[in-house]
């Protein structure tokens, strides 16, 4: 496959396309992303999310800047969600970080969630592949910013960075489950904004609930302000000793072992989903489905166990993808 | 089951900061269904370029309101087809008065809409180009 010699290339044009591809459920994209698996696996990937405003986007911005000074290639996944009523969507996140824009060792892409939950969007693991193969050091993505449900990215990511600023109720957020157990590393940005030393010791006393000898690795939590640039030097120096640890540790290795088990699972039950759509049109019986439940004529359960039954009975399943 | 989305860029080349219209645009169409990728103010023409190419989109839209759109509107296409990335279609908006009109389009503008047009007629350019 041409293309595939072209990202690996770094051609610009060739991984916009492939991202294109990919992101538009083409029949080429799994071709073309199976292509680019052998190719991958050298990129540190690097997950930023956080309540919307915290700064995510300017972080990055800033951060980049740092990479390039040490010569590292980057590149950034923006994702911002789609509207559920008209599917469109206004990506915005590149606004803040448009003075990389003519760098050539810079690559930005923003990516509508179509519908996809969990703060990033469908196609975002196989757009990494695109990404790392074709050379980027260092990938950040950055979620929608929605917090609490944005627990893909810690499927996605080497290390995820949490973004909090003070005076959003976030010392109460902070508490709350599935928040404070995605972060590797914690940002409190806006520290020059009231209440941001209170953030910090409420982060570090949530911090301590953890149970002993559970996690050896202590969470860096950093304090920056990222319109005025500052904190930016001490974030990556967190971000660099994390690194180095998980990788000893072998903690990094288990992630990305994660990592794979998990995207199996989501091709496995896509691929489910999609047999069983084909072969029992899934899709055109639903309206009957859902009437005759409406008048109360069938079970949820007892429909769906009937109809898995009929196709095992009559399919064994070689003509569908 | 490919579901192809048409991707645009607004863009605001030149040095004026009125960037109503822009964001009017980005808004409608994002409510028609369009992935709009927004940059803001003050983009050299390089950098609308090297953006296009990198998120991969069906059209450009460049508003400007200073009076420079006869050097910069050209220069966007030109640079487009410098970079391979001539099937980037690109359209204007703003004040761009009447009989600058033919020149742009001459340059490879495909379209200029200015003040008072409909969302509707964006819209129907916009599917008629994209074939759908």
């Amino acid at each position: 496959m041409n293309l595939v010699d072209d990202i690996r290339r770094g051609d610009v044009r060739a991984i916009a396309r492939a991202i294109s591809l990919i992101e538009d459920f083409e029949p080429e994209a799994e071709l073309l992303a199976d292509s680019l698996f052998p190719h991958t696996g050298r990129a540190l990937i690097l997950g930023v999310t956080g309540s919307p405003g915290a700064g995510k986007s300017t972080l990055v911005d800033r951060l980049i800047t740092l990479e390039r000074r040490s010569g590292h290639k980057v590149a950034v996944i923006a994702i911002d969600p789609s509207s559920p009523f008209s599917g469109g969507a206004i990506l915005g996140d590149r606004l803040r970080m448009q003075e990389h824009a003519t760098d050539s060792g810079v690559f930005i892409r923003s990516m509508a969630s179509r519908g996809f939950l969990g703060g990033v969007a469908a196609a975002t693991g196989d757009v990494l592949k695109v990404l790392d193969a074709a050379g980027y050091d260092t990938i950040f993505i950055e979620t929608i910013g929605v917090g609490q449900t944005e627990i893909k990215i810690v499927e996605l990511s080497d290390i995820v960075l949490l973004v909090l600023m003070p005076g959003t109720g976030d010392e109460i957020q902070a508490m709350k489950a599935g928040v404070m157990e995605i972060g590797d590393i914690f940002i409190i940005n806006k520290k020059d904004m009231p209440g941001a030393d209170k953030l910090r010791m409420e982060v570090e006393y949530v911090l301590s609930f953890k149970n002993p000898g559970e996690d050896t690795v202590i969470n860096p939590i950093v304090m920056t302000s990222a319109t005025n640039g500052e904190g930016i030097g001490l974030l990556r120096e967190a971000i660099a000793a994390h690194r180095s640890e998980i990788a000893r540790s072998g903690k990094l290795e288990q992630k990305r072992r994660f990592r794979l088990e998990r995207e199996l699972m989501g091709v496995l039950s896509r691929k489910i989903h999609r047999l069983m759509d084909v072969r029992i049109e899934v899709s055109k019986q639903l309206p009957d489905w859902t009437d005759t439940l409406y008048r109360r004529k069938a079970c949820p359960y007892a429909l769906i166990n009937k109809q898995i039954q009929n196709f095992l009975k009559e399919g064994r399943g070689d003509r569908t993808n | 089951m490919p579901s192809k989305k048409t991707r645009i860029l607004i863009a605001k080349p030149g040095l004026d900061g009125h960037d109503r219209g822009a964001k009017f645009i980005a808004r409608a169409l994002r409510d028609e269904g369009y992935e709009v990728i927004y940059t803001g103010i003050r983009q050299s023409p390089e950098a609308i370029v090297q953006t296009a190419i990198q998120e991969d989109v069906d059209f450009v839209g460049l508003s400007l309101l200073s009076g420079a759109h006869n050097e910069l509107f050209p220069r966007v296409v030109d640079l487009l087809k410098e970079n391979g990335a001539e099937e980037i279609k690109v359209i204007g908006g703003g004040i761009i008065p009447e009989e600058d009109i033919p020149s742009l389009k001459e340059k490879g503008v495909q379209a200029v809409f200015g003040p008072g047009t409909s969302t509707e007629q964006i819209v129907e350019f916009l599917e008629h180009e994209s074939g759908r």
